[in-house]
């Protein structure tokens, strides 16, 4: 703590992380040099296929990674205090009550043999020096709060008493029952219909919005981030490949993995040719092309990609990772 | 003219069927998962279910492959009798759909020999030319499923679905386990089969941007019955019913940010005791007396859409007409 390099004011600072699943065959480079920063208040949503890291990247900032994967190099630094090697105790302590968490399945987050009143109670009263009676006015309060019908019977109920859209908004309650100053909520509408899960969404931006509390949201939804999120970091294979605000990176992506992803989502209005597709499908962990990850799949890869893989470098307001597109290329390249 | 005529279909599922049933008399509850559905396809045409879980459209898609049979009412193939008839289906899960003891090329050639409809010497060959068609290689045939990803079983499980030479293919789900770049292969290929093949398709997806590229006509289903049903460009640009305005207004979007509008409240309620009259009328902002009593039919307007509302019928909610506005 003696040594706070943050120089901005940043809530959430990751640098160079890295992450790493050790093998019979060698060491798996799960995540490799991501760095980014989040402000108080302020969204940014991780987009990116399956096995891109986008979960990874959450569960190693709540130090939840399942062993024998753990962090191999890089610090990630909580509002001027460094989290990533925290024993166990304290880091128990920094969940919940500095971090909250929100994941995809509202089930494997709450326990089936006790009622929703007895979990919120037990979590408020782990982080916060309040009495029973006062922990409990505060459930139903929190509740309430995220929408929850007659919350005074809800209390008392059980999880399987409840629709899934009403579970996520429990566990939303059990995220910020802490007034926590950071959220990472994971894929927290992929279970929901699309109705519900325009309520959830609506329902975290308002109440990150009310106590200023930053998110890392990680989803697969381009429209869930176009809606929610602020900025916007696109993962591939374990690296950020381009950040930069929402609006900018949907209307002008640059990254052609970006580019790609942007034109393979199915428009809503008339299509007539097919849609753009990126052919192949990402590397897996121990198959990783030499140069960039994305070479392969790349329709503008020279042999600079194939050799050595480019860092995320400012270009403007946003970060690219690429030879032929960043702020490396050749001035002719930059659109 | 049609290739599939679904008329007044009805699946209902008992429960409470057990040990207890006979002891206690048993209750005469049913889940409504399909409760009077009637829609037709065009040769050569897509038919979209969407809606979302639990509103029976999965179920409707096994009815219709022939997989569960309805309670009430009929399908029926217009080639029934024919030779060439055969109906194929595509479901969600590449990973459980796919035998993992099996090499992919037996799993293929499975249909072939099991319907006879390729001499036995020609089987191999049958195969690698379908592995082509998908985008995969004929060393492909070779292998097991665990060594292909997600998209990839996928391609083998349309393969296999072509295999056996369908005049209709059922599509349930199909891309929903994918990612989105893999998505776009997928219904990149479906819908080129399906004009070179000339396969009329029942597709199933909770997904309206889905939906919106691989059909011709689209139906829109809530609580066991189809709410309204229309042409794919007349529902996304003059939806009529309620519920169909909502779907579309509660899609995450590109090009809308942080909407401040509050999204419809209110959950889909249990298929086991669906609201009185219309079933979407606790969320309708429209609802009046009318609609908690009277269930609405499916009523056609004149841009061909067909709505179940009477709000709509009453025009008591602004109808737009697809095309008038254009003149």
């Amino acid at each position: 703590m003696s040594s706070t390099p943050s120089l901005s004011d940043a809530l959430l600072r990751v640098a160079s992380l890295r992450v790493e699943i050790p093998t019979r065959h060698g060491a798996l480079l799960a995540l490799d040099d991501v760095s980014f920063e989040i402000a108080p208040g302020e969204v940014l949503g991780f987009v990116g296929e399956s096995g891109a890291g986008k979960s990874l990247t959450g569960m190693a900032i709540l130090g939840l990674l399942d062993p024998p994967g753990h962090v191999a190099g890089g610090e990630v630094w909580l509002g001027g205090r460094r989290i990533d090697a925290l024993p166990p105790r304290e880091m128990r302590r920094v969940r919940g009550r500095e971090i909250g968490a929100v994941f995809q399945d509202p089930l494997m987050s709450l326990n089936p043999l006790l009622t929703i009143g007895a979990q919120i109670d037990e979590t408020i009263r782990t982080h916060l020096p309040v009495g029973a009676r006062e922990a409990a006015e505060r459930s139903v309060a929190l509740l309430r709060s995220v929408g929850i019908p007659a919350p005074e019977d809800r209390y008392e109920a059980y999880p399987h008493q409840l629709s899934g859209g009403m579970r996520q908004r429990v566990v939303i309650a059990l995220a910020l029952c802490a007034e926590p100053r950071l959220i990472v909520a994971d894929e927290p509408t992929t279970a929901l219909d699309v109705s519900i899960q325009a309520q959830v969404l609506a329902l975290l931006r308002k109440l990150c919005g009310q106590k200023r509390t930053a998110m890392l949201l990680v989803t697969h939804d381009m429209g869930v981030i176009a809606e929610t999120a602020d900025r916007v970091a696109v993962m591939y294979a374990g690296r950020i490949v381009e950040t930069g605000t929402v609006e900018e990176l949907i209307r002008n992506p640059v990254h052609p993995y970006t580019r790609g992803l942007m034109g393979a989502i199915p428009p809503l209005g008339p299509v007539e040719g097919p849609l753009a597709q990126i052919d192949g499908a990402m590397p897996r962990l121990n198959a990783r092309p030499p140069g960039c990850a994305f070479n392969p799949r790349c329709p503008d890869a020279v042999d600079r990609c194939r050799a050595a893989a480019p860092a995320l470098e400012a270009l403007g307001t946003r970060s690219v990772a690429c030879w032929v597109h960043g702020p490396t290329a050749p001035r002719k390249a930059v659109q | 003219m049609s290739a599939v005529d679904v008329r007044d279909v009805v699946r209902h599922f008992p429960v409470g069927q057990g040990l207890l049933r006979g002891a206690f008399g048993g209750s005469a509850r049913a889940v409504k998962a399909v409760d009077g559905v009637s829609f037709h396809i065009r040769r050569g045409e897509t038919f979209s279910l969407v809606g979302e879980s639990g509103c029976g459209k999965s179920t409707l898609a096994r009815l219709v492959a022939g997989l569960d049979a309805p309670t009430a009412g009929s399908i029926r193939f217009a080639d029934a009798e024919q030779k060439g008839h055969r109906v194929q289906m595509v479901f969600q899960d590449p990973y459980a759909s796919l035998n993992p003891r099996y090499r992919i090329g037996s799993a293929i050639a499975q249909p072939m020999r099991f319907q006879k409809l390729v001499p036995a010497a020609e089987v191999g060959s049958r195969v690698h030319k379908l592995l082509r068609q998908v985008g995969l290689a004929d060393a492909d045939a070779a292998k097991f499923p665990h060594e292909f990803s997600g998209g990839q079983r996928q391609r083998v499980s349309i393969a296999r679905a072509l295999a056996g030479q369908p005049s209709f293919l059922v599509c349930d789900e199909p891309t929903s386990s994918l990612d989105v770049s893999v998505q776009a292969q997928i219904l990149n290929l479906i819908r080129g089969l399906q004009r070179d093949l000339d396969l009329t398709c029942l597709f199933i997806s909770h997904n309206l941007a889905v939906i919106n590229y691989v059909s011709h006509d689209v139906g829109v289903m809530y609580l066991g019955r189809l709410v309204e049903v229309a042409p794919t460009r007349v529902l996304f640009e003059a939806p009529k019913h309620p519920y169909t305005r909502l779907l579309l207004e509660a899609l995450p979007r590109l090009d809308t940010r942080g909407r401040d509008r509050p999204p419809i409240a209110g959950e889909i309620p249990s298929p086991l005791d669906p609201p009185s009259g219309c079933a979407f009328h606790p969320r309708c902002p429209h609802a009046n007396e009318r609609c908690r009593v009277e269930r609405p039919e499916l009523r056609a307007e004149p841009d061909g859409a067909q709505a179940a509302c009477h709000a709509v019928a009453e025009r008591r909610i602004p109808v737009t007409v697809h095309g008038s506005a254009n003149g």
